[in-house]
């Protein structure tokens, strides 16, 4: 800093001097309700899970099929040609073991988020799920797994009608 | 253009919140102006000297030349009526059960914008005095709703 | 294009929680920025401002709700967002606002006040996933950091051991800046490896810690800037890239994004061997080890190499190539985009020679300031010189 400054604006607080009243405060909370439109692409993707499918979408420009789909490709810019089916099954490209919600609170049992390359995607292309029904020190980078769904009847067209993804058991 | 097709069947939308929960903490200034009105129901402005012209609410910058602000001055209860609307919606679109007033009421150079009370809707003028009606001491917790609202200055 | 210079620079204490506004922390970075160089804001011809996410401090339109303490009153405003990168992006944009030559003088101010989120600020990052295909999951920021750091550290056989030394280099260099809020002296590898569990491989003493700040500097052209101070610290590479939003669709070891910004900025400043030309290297450091994987991307180090450099000592503020001599934003905070400048300010002061005890020896001539934000998206990059 210009090591000719001595005092640097800016004042601490602590949570208890909020907490105490020592410094007033206000809240407020954002009403912020939506309906997302789920488009051409997502809109059959998740019509797709209610039936059990993972669907992508292939670029016969670059030649690469992806998933989730979409409609136009971003490494060219032309329309993606075509839905292509894709198995259930996939690679565990990286995980995490999470001992944190979303908001904040210590969890004893981790939520083990996972990307997973979806067989029949092109290479490094899957999508972001979480791995379960396993003991979290046999996850790996490179484990093969399976997805678990939901019953067809409790399927309500959502990325959700997937439980998580498990081991697949390669033995016949 | 798409090649990929439409399916009329496909769920047409998702819905969701944004979770965002906000505490503010009310600043330099507002630590301040909000506690005169909380503990002492007065309403302070500050002063540019360099510009002569008085905040209110008080700030601690002057937003035209950034110049440190500490003269503080008790600006008065009351002001002009610079502009009002009145409502007849609530912000999600359903009827008020009784139309609201509300406007911007001119301190020294800056004001605050508040309802006013205890007067009929065919009643307000611009440019009208009108002075500040404070809750019971007991009842402020140091916010701008401290002050009920504005009413007309007898 | 015209020759642009930084002049001067301000910032304020980074702080878990403050008592000023975010108008009043810009306003206090603002003003100390103008009283290094001796200016007041009527010299200012325009202001760029940046702040990330609207929903920490709660304001929508923040950039605007900011720009009062920001001495943009009745002057040309603009806002840059490109979260995290937002710190080194908008240097850049005030870059080309005098570099185009519509102004001569600019100020750039970033500002973040995270603590309004409440209870706590990485609840936010939820709303940065997709809504319809990874929000339902409930996302958390650190699945980010953890499922990245995991792939960096599988796909080159990296320890966790080795990223600690990052954290202890930075908390440890950060004891030294003035405006810190985690500099530790003492801290060692151990205390980082024995530190809670968030989300492996992400332990609590890997993390930046949630900050409120503001940081400014001026930017001014040649023939101004050389009026103004002896020491200008010219603007001599700039770039910035963004990748695909559908970060489950790429290599998520290698920040690819961040050599295409840094390639340009490179070209830009003439430098062919950046390994010997760059002298100071500020990457964007919000988990021990995104330095790492920045210096890869920057093309100051191999590929899965950087680890090598922290655990030989090469990255010490009197190694061969030193990185976050500040103390990144793992020691002197993470207020998200007041970050990024920051590390503008920082090699501001140490081409200057003005950088007090954290002064990285040998008269260094050249830096390198990198930011990365959005879902793991984009590289900002800017070199500057004396």
């Amino acid at each position: 800093m210009s090591d000719q400054i001595a005092v640097y604006p800016g004042t601490s607080l602590s949570e208890d001097d909020i907490l105490e009243g020592k410094v007033l405060s206000i809240h407020d909370k954002l009403d912020g309700r939506y309906a997302w439109d789920t488009g051409i692409a997502i809109g059959q993707y998740l019509a797709g899970l209610k039936e059990g499918l993972i669907l992508g979408a292939y670029c016969a420009t670059c030649r690469k099929t992806v998933v989730p789909p979409r409609i136009v490709c971003e490494w060219c810019f032309r329309p993606m040609t075509r839905y292509v089916p894709l198995k259930d099954t996939g690679t565990v490209n990286t995980f995490s073991l999470c001992y944190v919600t979303w908001d904040v609170k210590r969890i004893k049992k981790p939520e083990i988020p996972a990307v997973i390359e979806i067989d029949g995607a092109s290479p490094l292309h899957g999508i972001l799920h979480k791995v379960g029904e396993i003991d979290p020190s046999e996850v790996h980078v490179g484990m093969r797994v399976k997805a678990v769904w939901k019953p067809p009847a409790e399927r309500e067209g959502a990325i959700t009608d997937i439980i998580c993804f498990t081991k697949l058991n390669t033995e016949v | 253009m798409s090649l990929l097709s439409r399916n009329p069947e496909a769920p047409r939308s998702w819905q969701g919140e944004l979770p965002v929960f906000s505490r503010y903490t009310l600043g330099l200034a507002g630590e301040r102006f909000f506690r005169e009105i909380k503990d002492n129901g007065r309403i302070m402005g500050t002063h540019c000297e360099n510009c002569d012209r008085i905040y209110v609410p008080a700030a601690v910058f002057c937003e035209r030349c950034l110049s440190e602000l500490d003269e503080w001055l008790d600006v008065g209860n009351s002001g002009r009526v610079y502009t009002f609307t009145i409502l007849h919606e609530n912000y999600e679109g359903s009827p008020l059960d009784q139309p609201e007033i509300v406007a911007f009421i001119r301190i020294r150079d800056g004001g605050l914008i508040h309802r006013l009370g205890e007067i009929e809707l065919d009643e307000v003028r611009f440019d009208m005095p009108v002075e500040a009606v404070f809750k019971p001491k007991d009842q402020r917790a140091g916010s701008i709703l401290d002050i009920e609202y504005f009413r007309p200055t007898p | 294009m015209r020759k642009v210079a930084v002049v001067g620079a301000g910032m304020t204490k980074f702080v878990r929680r403050a008592l000023e506004t975010g108008k009043e922390l810009s306003w206090q970075a603002a003003r100390m920025a103008l009283e290094s160089c001796e200016l007041t804001i009527d010299d200012i011809d325009a202001v760029c401002l940046g702040t990330a996410p609207d929903s920490f401090d709660g304001v929508h339109m923040n950039g605007e709700y900011l720009s009062d303490g920001s001495g943009a009153w009745r002057k040309p405003f603009m806002r840059s967002y490109v979260g995290g990168g937002t710190g080194v992006f908008v240097p850049i944009q005030g870059w080309y606002h005098v570099a185009s030559g519509l102004f001569d003088i600019v100020l750039v101010v970033a500002e973040e006040k995270m603590s309004s989120y409440y209870p706590h600020a990485q609840a936010a990052f939820l709303t940065i996933f997709d809504h319809t295909t990874e929000r339902p999951l409930k996302p958390n920021l650190l699945w980010i950091f953890a499922l990245e750091m995991n792939r960096y550290m599988q796909t080159y056989g990296i320890t966790k051991a080795e990223i600690a030394h990052v954290a202890v280099k930075n908390k440890r260099n950060a004891a030294d800046h003035p405006c810190a809020l985690l500099g530790d002296p003492n801290l060692t590898v151990e205390d980082v490896l024995n530190s809670e569990v968030l989300a492996w491989p992400v332990n609590r003493l890997d993390v930046s810690p949630v900050s409120d700040g503001a940081v400014a500097v001026v930017l001014a052209v040649e023939h101004v800037a050389t009026r103004i101070t002896d020491k200008p610290v010219w603007i001599e590479g700039v770039g910035w890239n963004l990748d695909t939003a559908h970060w489950t669709n790429r290599d998520l070891a290698y920040p690819r994004y961040v050599e295409f910004a840094a390639r340009m900025a490179y070209e830009m400043a003439g430098i062919k061997e950046p390994r010997r030309e760059i002298h100071i290297v500020e990457p964007y450091d919000p988990f021990d080890y995104k330095e790492l994987h920045h210096l890869e991307g920057l093309l100051l180090a191999d590929r899965g190499k950087a680890p090598q450099m922290v655990v030989d000592g090469v990255t010490q503020r009197d190694g061969d190539l030193p990185v976050c001599p500040s103390g990144g934003l793992l020691g002197v905070g993470n207020p998200i985009a007041a970050a990024g400048l920051m590390k503008i300010a920082e090699i501001f002061w140490q081409l200057r020679g003005e950088a007090g005890a954290r002064q990285v020896p040998g008269q260094p001539k050249r830096g390198l300031a990198q930011a990365w934000g959005d879902l793991m998206q984009v590289g900002t990059v800017v070199i500057m010189g004396r």
